[in-house]
């Protein structure tokens, strides 16, 4: 980067503060805050493929909402809940393997939703939008729900946060412990369901599950606790998001793939730090 | 008074028997060791014992206000998951005296600040151990305890399972492969081949033809003979060791052995 840029980046800075950039700010720190703790559980429990397929199955709520003339925010978040139910079901039985049926479901899902889509919306809706996120299109009605929902949905991870970890460490001794596991399993699904709806709009569905698991993997290499790497990665997701929008800013990129671009860069970085820690010692 | 009864249990899956027409009694405060092949059944007798796995046909009846204390044969936590051992054991028990408590009787305090995913098998298994002790169970059960622990130190685990009944006062199921640890430490053994091959003591489950048929008779002899010679332990450095619990010897007096 030479003195030029450098210069310009200084200047860019204030602009998040500006109104234009302050809501698709506050909207992705949202999401990056409860993006942390869930990922997490997204990574303890390898339900990565689970995100995809919650995330292509919004865009079919997303028809369903063009179709019924909805709240395409409340039409995803509906969507999403009826599949994590669909899927919770599915998981309870273990006659098929639930990866390629998953996969099924996921590639299905996201083809019936672009079809619908472009078939019913035509120019009304802006499907690159959907697919990649919209965030500096975000208003302050999204912003609000965006924050109430995801005050509520941390509210009740931190609420239900000792038997989810227990579920996380071990499903069997959660159980013989009296847990009631298959509840708290719908819980995670559910609260991953409207946190992947919410999110659609930073970073689209095809790029959601990164904002779950990018930042919680990174946080690993760097904490000893379930909570450490839960809130560090909150951190590392905030992070992502402000050097994202910053960069989509500067060079005039899409914002959701540069958050990602941002958050695999915390990654590398994380690997190195936890490689030196490990080697110096 | 039986803490778990099991009536005429049967377990299938798809259409494959996995146990059938099991009548198995756990009694209070006894340590009954279920033994038998590969494939017998053993781990899944145990999910139904813990109730962790509803029987296809047949009753299991609990005794009210049971607390099952579970030890898996391994645990299932994913290797992303940051958590110190003393992390790990406050999940069970968040209060700190009971679990340092449980550190001292376990002689796991050095572990403490260590990663659950940097112990060793024996370790992990006594600080699973610990976990279940914490749960202040009336009922312990244990799946395999012994697995992924080295020969000095199974003798001691072992030990050390047969004095917790004395201190928690309660009942211990286990499964475990080591017929000649098994013979010395229980009060009754199953001997399990999808259905309940022989039950009862050891000196006489060890001497039914269903089970000498099971394990050959060169097998059942060598425990024969190495429990009535059997005087010291080993600790975990193979050391030789006096054993206050081993008076086994002057128990089996009565015992004919061929």
């Amino acid at each position: 980067m030479n003195n030029n840029q450098a210069l310009s980046l200084l200047e860019w800075l204030p602009m998040l503060t500006s109104e234009l950039l302050l809501l698709p700010l506050l909207a992705g720190l949202c999401i990056a805050t409860v993006a942390g703790p869930l990922g997490s559980f997204v990574v303890w429990r390898r339900m990565a493929y689970f995100g995809d397929t919650l995330a292509h199955s919004a865009l079919l709520g997303v028809a369903f909402g063009v179709m019924l003339n909805l709240n395409l925010s409340l039409a995803m978040v509906a969507a999403g809940i009826v599949v994590s139910v669909l899927l919770w079901l599915m998981q309870r039985q273990t006659q098929i393997a639930t990866d390629s049926l998953l996969g099924i479901i996921s590639h299905s899902s996201l083809a019936l939703g672009l079809v619908a889509v472009s078939l019913m919306a035509g120019s009304r809706v802006n499907l690159f939008g959907f697919l990649f996120g919209d965030l500096l299109a975000v208003g302050w009605q999204d912003l609000i729900i965006m924050a109430i929902s995801c005050s509520l949905c941390l509210l009740l991870l931190l609420r239900y946060w000792r038997p989810l970890l227990m579920l996380s460490v071990d499903a069997d001794l959660a159980r013989v412990e009296g847990l009631p596991v298959e509840r708290l399993r719908l819980l995670l699904m559910i609260l991953m369901a409207a946190t992947i709806a919410l999110a659609m709009k930073v970073v689209g569905v095809l790029l959601i599950t990164a904002l779950l698991i990018i930042p919680a993997a990174a946080a690993r290499r760097v904490t000893v606790s379930p909570e450490a790497m839960a809130f560090v990665a909150s951190i590392i997701g905030a992070i992502a998001v402000t050097l994202g929008l910053l960069m989509s800013l500067i060079y005039d990129t899409p914002a959701g793939p540069s958050i990602v671009i941002m958050a695999t860069a915390c990654f590398v970085a994380s690997i190195m730090i936890g490689a030196k820690r490990h080697g110096g010692v | 008074m039986n803490l778990v009864s099991l009536q005429n249990v049967a377990v299938t899956f798809g259409n494959r028997d996995i146990l059938q027409s099991i009548n198995v009694d756990i009694q209070a405060g006894e340590i009954a060791t279920i033994i038998g092949p590969n494939g017998a059944g053993k781990s899944t007798l145990v999910k139904v014992i813990t109730g962790l796995l509803a029987p296809t046909s047949g009753q299991v009846l609990r005794q009210p206000n049971l607390r099952v204390g579970y030890m898996p044969q391994q645990l299932r936590m994913d290797a992303t998951m940051p958590m110190k051992v003393s992390r790990f054991l406050s999940l069970a028990d968040p209060q700190r005296r009971n679990r340092e408590a449980v550190f001292e009787r376990l002689n796991l305090g050095h572990l403490r600040n260590s990663q659950m995913h940097n112990l060793s098998g024996g370790e992990t298994q006594r600080v699973l151990l610990a976990r279940a002790i914490l749960r202040k169970p009336n009922l312990l059960v244990l799946d395999e305890p012994l697995q992924g622990v080295d020969v000095t130190g199974q003798a001691q685990l072992y030990r050390l399972i047969a004095s917790l009944r004395e201190e928690l006062g309660c009942a211990i199921v286990m499964v475990s492969h080591d017929l000649h640890l098994v013979m010395a430490q229980t009060d009754s053994v199953i001997c399990l081949n999808q259905h309940v091959c022989c039950h009862g003591k050891p000196e006489s489950v060890s001497r039914h033809p269903e089970y000498l048929r099971l394990f050959g008779r060169q097998v059942a002899d060598d425990i024969a003979v190495y429990t009535h010679h059997h005087d010291h332990d080993h600790d975990l450095h193979g050391d030789v060791v006096d054993s206050e619990n081993h008076h086994h010897t002057g128990d089996h007096q009565g015992c004919r052995h061929e």
